[in-house]
């Protein structure tokens, strides 16, 4: 029912798609709407109560109105917006831009505003941050539609949780064990499914995705099932922890530093964990987006036929695209354990994997700070919005529509090159003369 | 100028369900040579170029390439990228580059192959260790080179999707050339050049095939440029070779000609000069 952008559709046009849309709610609003069940004596009965379903049909009648008669004049107005180009000056601060940004990110919770409630948020934006720099490796610069990428989130949480449990790992060995699992995974997932492409590979992701969270949800006597696994082990700074008092045989923080103990401390430590892992995650990928690697993840995502007349493998290409992707899941998974002290399947589900790529598609597949951008979008705006509580997930479909239309292609859509050949000119040329 | 064998190909054999698309097909190319295919539209000789690079396992036949280094490699048991490691690398009909990246980017992606060693893969590179720094710079040399080679400098840094169709042919061929190839296949490279853009291929074939000591297959409809720069042509047409010699010998041959122009009595003549 998308109208085509001319300047003015007519008013007919206009009120017999309206029309339409009405028919099509009250047919929809009929068991929806009309026909509930009721547990009476006899048992559950189906009463018709159609009271509600032309009221359905006139509020989508008049929305539609309403929304085709505000399209063109809406569009024309965020049209100028979308040519919006950063001040040339802009270009030579770029590479300031991540350093500040890391560096204004490590100070927040030193503010004075910065309390529990934001410093939380602030781990929970990373958390996203990282998982989404992970995700657009596959999507954004692959090209390798990934719809189960929670299942990676997932292994990471579960590996941290288990080998801290059970093996009485601390966080920093299991850190690492579960970024390798959780690459070690993708890497037999990906195998079986490379021959897939588009639709077909969407649809097989989605189905590994819910795949391992059935398996953790039902494999009782390893993960616990639906009752989680709890008592995780928490963050330590070279061996001291940030609890009230020592546990056996170790130190705490407070007392080795002197600082008083506060039960911020705790979560202010596990926010510099979480963005010195970010941070160092976005530098990694900018860095392999420039060498060969990720030119051939970006190669792939073009022409995987120009690929393989080049003597590239793309089996390999995609294997390490996944896996290098899975490992920032399965660390972004640990940190997530970490921080809860607690795991279980429900925090794995489709809406997370739905989440995280809503975050790489908003951003702008394969732009780093527009992954950054969205993050904070997604996790602060229904933060701030939830004083309308019920209305949260409708403004936020409503943001995400108006995205769409304002910038198809992501809030940051332009790629920029990983080489040019003027900059290369230059700075030889500095070279020679110096 | 020696003029090695380079390929030979024997009773190549493809057949798609009832289509008989090439049919025992014999065909060699040589060091320092340009190697024409020719014949009408249909004919069967992009499948001749899928079987030889790896796109399509052929039905039957052989096809042999003899390696300087390795020695002679049996390509239809290679995959796809095996066979352009070998150095067998081909251009398309229907151009594919990488769109959305530069054009010194595609002749970077292009040199894969050699850079992974180089950057340890990855991890010299992430560390940027000085290795790595002196490989990638060596790698934007080369491909500067086959910009400048290909009148293409003034664009590296534009996507390749932006540029005009004849420059887009151009990258194509620097972006293979990149590979430093052995033998280097081109599917009409002309096709959709301009008479002049057309000279100045024929020149840099001409070019490259003695500088590079490489071996050009070319298809191409272009029968101005075929006769100009060949060393040998071989005629295909429904799938069968119907000849083989040089420029000279397939002009005056009779059963091109009429696979060309068709029998006398068929309702509508068409000329091979045309580009589909
Ligand atoms: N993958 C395929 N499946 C089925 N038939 C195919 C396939 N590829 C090619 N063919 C058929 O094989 C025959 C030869 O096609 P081919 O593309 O090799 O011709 P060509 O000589 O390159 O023609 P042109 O000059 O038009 O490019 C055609 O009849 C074509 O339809
Ligand atoms: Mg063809």
């Amino acid at each position: 029912m998308a109208a085509p952008a001319s300047p003015s559709i007519p008013f007919a046009r206009n009120l017999r798609e309206a029309g339409i849309a009405a028919a099509i709610a009250m047919a929809l609003a009929i068991p929806f709407l009309g026909l509930r069940t009721v547990n009476l004596d006899q048992g559950l009965v189906v009463q018709a109560n159609l009271r509600y379903v032309p009221l359905a049909g006139l509020v989508v009648f008049l929305g539609r109105l309403v929304l085709g008669l505000l399209a063109a004049p809406l569009r024309r107005a965020v049209a100028p917006l979308a040519g919006l180009k950063p001040p040339a000056g802009a270009q030579r601060l770029r590479p300031y831009g991540g350093p500040l940004l890391i560096l204004a990110a490590a100070v927040l919770p030193f503010l004075p505003f910065a309390n529990r409630y934001v410093i939380d948020l602030g781990t929970t934006a990373l958390i996203y941050i990282l998982l989404a720099t992970g995700l657009n490796i596959t999507v954004g610069l692959a090209g390798l539609l990934d719809l189960g990428f929670a299942a990676f989130y997932a292994i990471g949480a579960y590996t941290c949780a288990l080998t801290t449990t059970q093996l009485h790992w601390g966080f920093w060995p299991a850190l690492a064990a579960g970024g390798l699992a959780s690459s070690l995974f993708a890497v037999l997932l990906s195998l079986p499914i490379l021959r897939l492409r588009g639709d077909y590979l969407a649809i097989v992701t989605l189905g590994f995705g819910e795949i391992t969270r059935i398996v953790i949800l039902n494999w009782q006597s390893l993960t616990g099932g639906p009752n989680g696994v709890s008592g995780i082990a928490r963050p330590t700074l070279f061996g001291l922890t940030f609890d009230r008092r020592a546990p056996e045989g170790g130190h705490t923080f407070a007392e080795m530093t002197g600082i008083a103990y506060a039960p911020e401390q705790r979560l202010i430590f596990l926010y510099l964990v979480i963005l010195a892992l970010t941070a160092l995650a976005a530098y990694t990928v900018g860095r392999l987006r420039r060498l060969p690697i990720g030119r051939a993840w970006e190669a792939l995502r073009e022409d995987e036929i120009a690929c393989r007349s080049l003597g590239i493998n793309p089996t390999m290409v995609k294997v390490s695209a996944y896996a290098t992707g899975a490992l920032m899941g399965g660390l972004a998974g640990c940190v997530f354990a970490a921080r809860q002290g607690f795991v279980s399947p429900e925090s794995f589900g489709f809406m997370e994997s739905a989440t995280i790529l809503a975050i790489v598609v908003l951003g702008g597949m394969g732009s780093q700070a527009g992954v950054i951008i969205a993050a904070l979008f997604i996790v602060v705006l229904p933060e701030l919005a939830r004083s309308f509580a019920d209305y949260r997930m409708l403004a936020f479909g409503l943001a995400m529509i108006l995205i769409m239309i304002w910038k198809p292609g992501g809030l940051l859509s332009g790629r920029t090159p990983t080489i040019t050949l003027s900059a290369r000119k230059a700075k030889s040329m500095a070279e020679a003369t110096s | 100028m020696s003029t090695e064998p380079l390929l030979d190909v024997q009773g190549l054999t493809m057949r798609f369900g009832g289509l008989l698309a090439v049919d025992h097909v014999d065909l060699t190319a040589e060091r320092n040579r340009i190697t024409a295919l020719i014949g009408p539209n249909g004919a069967g000789k992009t499948t001749i170029f899928n079987c030889l690079t790896g796109f399509y396992k052929p039905t039957a036949g052989r096809l042999l390439l003899r390696h300087p280094v390795r020695g002679p490699i049996e390509l239809q048991k290679l995959k796809g990228f095996g066979v352009a490691r070998t150095g067998v690398v081909r251009t398309f009909q229907n151009i594919r580059l990488f769109p959305s990246m530069t054009v010194l980017e595609n002749l970077l992606v292009a040199q894969h192959q050699a850079l992974m060693p180089q950057s340890a893969f990855s991890f010299a590179g992430l560390l940027n260790l000085k290795g790595w720094r002196a490989a990638e710079d060596a790698a934007v040399e080369t491909a500067r080179d086959w910009l400048r080679r290909l009148d293409l400098l003034a664009v590296a840094d534009e996507a390749a999707g932006n540029l005009s169709y004849g420059m887009q042919r151009r990258v194509e061929i620097a972006r293979a050339m990149s590979t430093n190839p052995l033998l280097l296949c081109l599917d009409e490279p002309a096709a959709g050049l301009n008479p002049r853009e057309t000279r100045a291929l024929a020149e840099l074939l001409v070019g490259i095939r003695v500088e590079h000591g490489i071996g050009i297959l070319l298809i191409e409809h272009d029968m101005g440029l075929v006769m100009d720069i060949s060393d040998r042509i071989f005629v295909v047409d429904h799938g069968a070779r119907i000849a083989a010699g040089t420029p000279a010998e397939i002009r005056n041959d009779e059963g091109v000609i009429k696979a060309y122009l068709g029998e006398p009595d068929a309702d509508e003549a068409t000329t091979g000069t045309e580009s589909p």
